[in-house]
């Protein structure tokens, strides 16, 4: 690792001349990560947190399908969150539960019940970029956003909707993703995903998914009032409507647990 | 609405000094922000709809004002200051000025957790047979109608509960298939880590799909269903303890559920028929009312997850015996089934590696004086968004196993069953599955489709089909030779 003095010569110049314009010297990785590590500072400590959420699907021709699920999530501390969603509606799979526990890097743990043939059905999470519950959400959208499962690099500095964002592009770790890349909006003020824009594994443009109505609970925790996804190449739609946002209610990790899948509705 | 703007400032300026004089520093007392007093309740309850709507923790308290009633509208409570500052900034950049107080929390109200639902299905279901009945009581095409509501109520959030699931089908040409069962009457109780369930329920231990040989809690409901997954409610006490190391389950299983068999009228039956009208015969002096138990204990770990069971107590599955062929009341020739007594040890285990699932249930059992070991091993390998579409295409191979061969009561013992699993994945989850099994000595073939759509919201279509090819009369399934069907169901979930 020889290098001719001429050349560190003229980047010691060069570095001396940008410095008063790139301060901290990062590079696009490093700033990237720094954002989604703030973001992810930012929404963390809500300890746990039980909401409702709408599902209205529509395809192309405006045909339309509603899912209704309740969902109770958990924060785990040094692991991803562990979630538990029940369906309520349509009628024919009520009842159903899903228990997941997230992890940082390994591939997350999967449970579903049937409640027709009272079974716990271990799921392999392999199928993380299939399509839940038949929306436009993958498994992987909907999933804990941990840092570790991506990596990032910051692209530019843009105005969304009237909010000074910082893009940044991240790129799953996981092979089995859908996507080669997500293009997501941030914004600087209160460092909340705005919008986001998934690439197939092609790199074709696939989705776009907006975030609308951000609410603040408890001291500093905004959430979306509703969660818009758009496919672009089947022209389908999924919108995602959150009620009833409660935090802290008390939640443990003996809810969480396998067993719980059976009583779960 | 200006008015009473106007008022509401009025009424700040005059109550503010007078109200922080009251506000006393004492203990137990946190930070709020007070955005106003109000005489007008509604006015009061309109700005916390306000507040609330641009994602405020608003309240309200009523105090005594000059012998008067007046509500004030807070925002809190904030556990530091900083943070009720940090919201009075915000509240100021949307037009509303607030003092930062302090006061006692109200207690947080706890949430009922109460729940009581009704839901259920109403299906009317078409079943077609392919060929001529063997026997002349025998029908032909039959439609039924099957009603199953379900009562549930929860409470103590969702640590107790009751459930209520009865299940009845009417219209059928066969009027052992119009039967009424209880399906679930279940009390369940969890405590920390026990749980206690009381009551008739169903339980589900198995893990492959062609047949499932560790389960023996429930009896099965074979007039429903030819494929045995269709189960009777079973009486039971079942007390579950869950530690790091597992889960472990305790039955009691006071009360004997016979086997359905079709009538005398139905199809998919053998040239006797299985009378259940009169007494079963039973290894056990005490008949049906002897007291089953079971034990097991199961956990996962990494990818793997493990099932170990033991039961010791009355066989669900039944043996017939030249001895048992009577006379009945109408003076025809049945046959009566013999519930032996059983201990049978099973296990359970399965592996999620990537995109296959290697699976495995085996069983010991020891009946009467003879031990015997049945097995189903295989996998199921998923191809995800198979041909670049959002559909999962799923292949199943299972080997079934029983080691007392060709004299083995059930139709599988050295066989191999081939499934496709396709899974839509679309709005109306779709779904179809098809299986072959197919007896590698007798070459006997026993085929199923399901397929699965739901219509709208709240109805759902499903086809089904189950056939057998290739028999010899030696062939245990040669006794439904004639009797492929084709089934249509529609069903309304509520």
């Amino acid at each position: 690792m020889h290098m001719p003095n001429k050349y560190f010569m003229v980047s010691l110049l060069l570095t001396a001349f940008l410095s008063p314009l790139n301060v901290s010297a990062q590079t696009p990785e490093q700033r990237g990560l720094e954002i989604s590590q703030e973001a992810d500072r930012r929404g963390n400590g809500f300890d746990d947190f039980r909401a409702e959420m709408e599902m209205i699907l529509k395809n192309r021709r405006g045909d339309e399908s509603r899912r209704f699920i309740r969902v109770l999530g958990l924060e785990v501390d040094g692991d991803g969150d562990k979630g538990m969603s029940i369906f309520d509606e349509p009628a024919d799979v009520k009842g159903t539960a899903m228990l997941t526990y997230s992890h940082k890097v390994e591939t997350d743990d999967q449970w579903l019940y049937l409640p027709a043939l009272k079974r716990v059905k271990r799921i392999a999470s392999r199928n993380k970029s299939g399509p839940y519950m038949g929306s436009e959400f993958a498994y992987e959208d909907l999933g804990s956003q941990e840092v570790e499962k991506y990596t990032y690099k910051y692209l530019r500095d843009e105005v969304f909707q009237g909010m000074d964002c910082f893009v940044v592009e991240r790129y799953p770790v996981d092979k089995y993703s859908g996507y080669t890349r997500q293009v997501t909006w941030i914004d600087k003020t209160e460092y909340r995903p705005q919008r986001t824009d998934y690439y197939d594994r092609k790199n074709g443009l696939l989705k776009t998914l907006t975030f609308i109505g951000y609410k603040k609970y408890l001291e500093n925790h905004w959430r979306p009032d509703e969660m818009f996804m758009e496919n672009h190449q089947t022209g389908k739609t999924t919108r995602i409507v959150w009620k009833n946002y409660r935090f802290r209610t008390g939640l443990k990790d003996s809810d969480f647990q396998v067993n719980d899948l059976k009583r779960a509705r | 609405m200006f008015i009473s703007r106007v008022f509401f400032v009025n009424v700040v300026v005059a109550m503010t000094m007078l109200f922080s004089a009251v506000a006393v520093q004492a203990n137990g007392k946190v930070s709020y922000l007070q955005v106003g007093v109000f005489s007008d309740k509604a006015a009061a309850r309109n700005i916390i709809q306000q507040l609330e709507s641009s994602g405020f923790n608003a309240e309200q308290r009523t105090i005594d004002m000059i012998g008067r009633p007046a509500v004030v509208v807070l925002i809190g409570p904030f556990e530091r200051t900083s943070q009720a500052l940090y919201d009075q900034r915000r509240l100021r950049d949307i037009g509303w000025p607030a003092t930062v107080k302090r006061f006692t929390p109200l207690p947080k109200p706890r949430p009922s957790t109460f729940r009581a639902t009704a839901s259920g299905s109403l299906t009317a279901e078409l079943r077609s047979f392919v060929d001529d009945p063997l026997y002349a009581e025998q029908h032909g095409s039959t439609a039924s109608l099957a009603i199953q509501p379900e009562f549930h109520l929860s409470w103590n959030d969702r640590k107790s509960s009751l459930t209520f699931v009865p299940f009845v089908r009417v219209g059928d040409e066969d009027e052992e298939r119009n039967h009424v069962d209880v399906r679930e009457l279940m009390w369940i109780n969890a405590m920390g880590d026990w749980e206690l369930r009381l009551g008739v329920g169903k339980v589900f231990w198995g893990v492959t799909e062609s047949l499932h040989l560790v389960d023996v809690i429930n009896q099965v409901d074979l007039v429903e269903s030819p494929d045995g997954e269709e189960k009777l409610g079973q009486p039971m006490l079942n007390l579950s303890r869950f530690t790091d190391w597992g889960t472990w389950d305790l039955f009691v299983l006071p009360l004997f559920r016979e086997r359905t068999y079709a009538s005398i009228n139905g199809r998919l039956r053998a040239p006797l028929v299985v009378d259940t009208d009169m007494d079963a015969l039973y290894e056990s002096d005490d008949e049906e009312k002897h007291i089953d138990w079971a034990v097991r204990w199961s956990h996962y770990i990494g990818d793997w997850d493990i099932g170990l069971s033991h039961f010791s107590g009355t066989s669900r599955e039944p043996v017939f015996e030249d001895k048992n062929i009577v006379m009945n009341s109408s003076g025809q020739l049945v046959i009566l089934p013999t519930y032996n007594l059983i201990d049978q040890t099973g296990l359970t285990l399965q592996a999620l590696l990537g995109d296959w699932a290697w699976k495995l249930e085996a069983t010991s059992t020891k009946e009467k004086d003879q031990r015997y070991m049945q097995a189903v091993a295989g996998f199921e390998y998923t191809h995800v968004g198979v041909f670049d579409s959002s559909m999962d295409l799923g292949l199943l191979l299972e080997y079934l196993y029983d080691d007392r061969d060709e004299s083995a009561p059930g139709p599988f013992e050295d066989d191999v069953m081939l499934g496709l699993r396709w899974v839509f994945n679309d709005m109306q989850s779709s779904e179809i599955l098809m299986g072959a099994i197919s007896d590698l000595d007798g070459g006997a073939i026993s085929s199923s489709v399901e397929a699965s759509r739901r219509l709208g919201q709240s109805w759902k279509l499903a086809l089904e089909y189950r056939g057998t090819s290739s028999l010899e009369s030696a062939d245990r399934a040669y006794i439904l030779r004639n009797d492929d069907y084709f089934q249509l169901e529609l069903g309304y979930f509520f």
